[in-house]
């Protein structure tokens, strides 16, 4: 069974971590082994939040520098942080709306020029997939679904052992009642993105 | 229905490795869990404070490690099933009743999950809690994934039991923050009624008594160690020329890498679940027909020197090795990478690693630090308090959000060690230098062990100010109640202990309380303060708004914004307080009003009174 491992970055507060028990939910589903590592704690005040799903025949969910199968990064700058985790071979899905820092928004630093990043990015690795996943977000009915939206792009673009019919299965019966249609059309914006 | 409540044997759930920790425990029969949160132990008694009432275990957050501890001492010997969870640090304030308990014993079986957190995430050092075992007898589980972590917890309760004698489950961030699948199995019958048999000669810890029980140890460790060779959680896999001796999560990387590697058939791996005792005679038949053996495991050279004692007590000319300067470091967390790419190494196999695309050419990225919450009372408090008293007084303090009170701008911190920390270290100080510290610390922590240091600085009559920061909850570990706490308010059938009240008691004569919003309050009340020669305290007083949205109590709020007619751009407000509500807008401050709590303080600060509330939050939500 082939093996596939993401990596995961974005900021506390954009659903990281949600996005990331719906990939594993969506495996379960599909009768996939999954394994997921987060990490709770000082990280989500304010801070990068980094979460790792690995599928088929492993025991670690971990995912080391170079070996990013997918880099899947909710706000741009830290996809840009994240490059260490990418190869010749990875496939990069970001969103392209930037969550400045608060330093950034105070002026005490800089924020850097992403579309410049980006395209020297693409051209080092398989495949890069720029988003604007707020505004896609916005349209499906509500910001908070950036994760999903984020989750269809993925599964649209990158090369998984899943299906968008696995992940829809994981909204419905994994997110709160009232969302699960938004949720829907979010993950359908996501995955007819590009 | 919450899914860890399941009845039925062989469902499988995608679960946390803290929630397999909680089904284990359910399964074990259960019926008595203690604790003291911290990261990565959380989601243990979080799990637990939601379901304890529906399935009839008895739960507490107690007020410390220690007590925590000893209350499960006190049901386990009743016979009672107990878990008791703590982090890594917590073991610390527990080993007194630790070290001593495993002489009396225990009844019912008492597990300790000790979650320990290399690389520090979130703790204040890096600790390998396996050293417990060494030093005081404790056996000591490893599970490698959240499914051993329930199989491991259900071992543990019948092993301690078996034994009579506490057991920890120790665990590391990435078992207990890991999710992965877990196929259930039968839930045990609960006892939650005990009894308690006066049996003096086995449970008073008396000289002429832990004596006699000294030697009782001592038979069970060697019991122990016999049965450990042949514990079904120790592991056996492959039978190859080559050998690794790992443990915990080493072993799924140890896994993952010979499979990636292709060395199944050339390296045979022994993986041990019981690490204390060691299980020398098994590791003695592994190492002698092994060219040279490899030891997986983070942080200290455990097993490693285990490994090695055992090959010189049976002459094994083996070559161990694990910590060293080519292989692995003692500090901080692996990956399956470095790992692959170090058995690879010492093995001498085929290996071409990945490399990562080239970075240098990327720009340069801003940092991204966490810091305290837009609206958070600390940050109030600790501007209020440090700028009355002045930048030179020393201000200890100790863990908690306010912790991150040390970065800048609000530089409200010069030292801190741990839980309780804050007004002994301040009195210490205070005494050699002549200058009065003032010592910060929250209300989870008061009542944790800052009121003991409290008693010994009116006792010892230091000279020391006190900041109690009541924020009605435990905010960093998420959120739990403490004595402290508003329980009517939030439905829980607890007694609410008055800080106020016990410093009064403890002897404390200048009490001041403000309200951490009010800054000209707080600073008042610490310029008197400063001037009183002894204890002083001020109970600084505003609930955390994170849990105030989160437990529904209703707040008012306002949003505040920056008058641009009356602003002259001299940005005091971002400067002072770092506020991540603060934006530039066309190069002037501006305030996020999605993330402005309406605290209020900024407006304080602002020499213009170019910041004003803007709008109730009805009309803007």
């Amino acid at each position: 069974m082939s093996k596939t491992r993401i990596y995961i970055t974005g900021v506390g507060g954009q659903g990281t971590l949600m996005a990331t028990a719906l990939i594993g939910q969506a495996a379960v589903i599909a009768g996939l082994n999954a394994n997921l590592s987060e990490i709770h704690g000082m990280a989500q005040r304010g801070g990068i939040v980094e979460s790792s799903v690995t599928l088929g025949n492993l025991l670690s969910a971990m995912v080391s520098d170079a070996e990013a199968d997918i880099l899947l990064g909710f706000e741009p700058a830290e996809t840009i942080r994240s490059a260490k985790k990418c190869s010749p071979e990875t496939t990069v899905i970001t969103n392209s709306t930037p969550l400045k820092p608060y330093t950034v928004s105070t002026g005490e630093e800089e924020y850097p020029n992403v579309s410049q990043a980006f395209k020297k990015m693409q051209q080092k690795v398989k495949r890069f997939i720029s988003i604007e996943a707020d505004a896609i977000a916005h349209s499906a009915g509500n910001i908070l679904s950036l994760n999903i939206v984020m989750l269809g792009a993925m599964v649209k673009h990158a090369n998984l052992p899943l299906t968008a019919e696995n992940f829809k299965q994981a909204i419905i019966k994994f997110t709160k009642p009232k969302f699960i249609d938004i949720n829907l059309k979010a993950f359908d914006l996501g995955y007819s993105s590009k | 229905m919450n899914p860890l409540l399941s009845r039925e044997p062989g469902q499988k759930h995608l679960l946390l490795g803290n929630e397999a920790i909680v089904r284990g425990a359910i399964e074990a029969g259960v019926g008595v869990v203690t604790c003291y949160p911290g990261t990565p132990s959380s989601e243990v008694p979080n799990t637990f404070s939601k379901i304890s009432d529906k399935i009839g275990v008895y739960f507490e957050f107690s007020t410390n490690e220690k007590v925590a501890l000893e209350v499960g001492a006190g049901s386990a010997v009743s016979g009672i099933r107990t878990l008791v969870s703590m982090k890594s640090v917590g073991v610390n304030v527990a080993a007194d009743p630790l070290l001593t308990l495993i002489y009396l014993g225990v009844e019912g079986g008492l597990v300790l999950l000790s979650a320990d957190e290399p690389s520090l995430h979130s703790t204040q050092n890096e600790q390998d809690n396996r050293y417990y075992g060494k030093l005081g007898y404790i056996p000591i589980l490893e599970p490698s994934s959240p499914q051993e972590a329930k199989d491991m917890t259900r071992y543990a309760f019948e092993l301690s039991e078996e034994m009579k004698m506490p057991v920890m489950l120790r665990t590391t961030t990435r078992i207990n923050h890991a999710r992965g699948i877990v196929k259930f199995g039968p839930v045990s019958q609960r006892k939650s009624k005990g009894i308690f048999v006066k049996n003096p000669a086995h449970r008073i810890a008396i000289p002429a008594i832990s004596r006699v029980l000294r030697k009782e140890l001592l038979e069970k460790y060697d019991r122990l160690v016999t049965m450990g060779c042949t514990a079904k959680v120790n592991l056996l896999e492959g039978n190859g020329e080559f050998g690794i001796i790992t443990s915990g999560i080493g072993y799924a990387y140890v896994s993952d890498a010979l499979d990636d590697l292709n060395a199944r058939d050339k390296i045979s791996v022994l993986r041990l679940g019981l690490t204390f005792p060691h299980p020398d005679k098994l590791v003695a038949d592994f190492l002698e027909h092994k060219k040279k053996v490899l030891v997986v495991e983070e942080v200290e050279p455990y097993l490693e020197n285990e490994a090695k004692r055992v090959a010189k007590e049976e002459n094994i000319a083996t070559q161990i090795m694990g910590k060293s300067k080519n292989l692995f470091s003692r500090a901080f967390e692996f990956d399956p990478g470095m790992v692959r790419k170090v058995i690879a190494k010492y093995f001498e196999l085929d290996y071409q690693p990945k490399y990562s695309i080239q970075t240098d050419d990327l720009p340069e990225l801003p940092k991204r630090p966490p810091s305290l919450c837009a609206g958070c009372p600390h940050r109030a408090t600790l501007y209020a308090v440090t700028r009355a008293a002045g930048m030179e007084t020393p201000f200890p303090l100790e863990i908690g959000c306010y912790a991150l009170g040390y970065m800048e701008p609000l530089k409200a911190s010069d030292f801190c060690i741990c839980m309780g920390s804050a007004i002994p270290s301040g009195c210490g100080i205070s005494r050699v230098t002549g200058k009065k510290a003032v010592c910060f610390l929250g209300d989870s922590s008061f009542f944790h062990s800052g009121m003991t240091g409290l008693a010994n600085a009116v006792y010892n009559k230091h000279n020391v100010l006190v900041v109690i920061m009541d924020n009605g909850t435990t905010a960093m570990t998420g959120h739990q109640n403490n004595p402290g706490s508003d329980h009517a308010l939030l439905g829980l059938d607890k007694t609410r202990i008055d800080i106020e009240t016990v410093c009064r008691a403890l002897g404390v004569d200048d009490i001041h309380i403000a309200r951490a919003f009010n800054l000209r309050q707080v600073k008042a009340a610490t310029e008197k303060a400063m001037l009183h020669e002894g204890v002083s305290v001020i109970i600084s007083k505003q609930v955390c708004p994170l849990f105030a949205r989160r437990a529904g109590i209703p707040q008012k709020r306002l949003f505040f914004k920056v008058d641009l007619e009356k602003c002259t751009n001299c940005r005091d407000c971002i400067k002072e307080i770092g506020c991540p509500a603060f934006y530039l807008d066309n190069d002037y401050p501006a305030i996020n009003r999605n993330l402005c709590e309406g605290c209020a303080v900024c407006s304080q600060i602002c020499s213009e009174k170019a910041i004003k509330p803007a709008k109730k939050e009805t009309e803007h939500e």
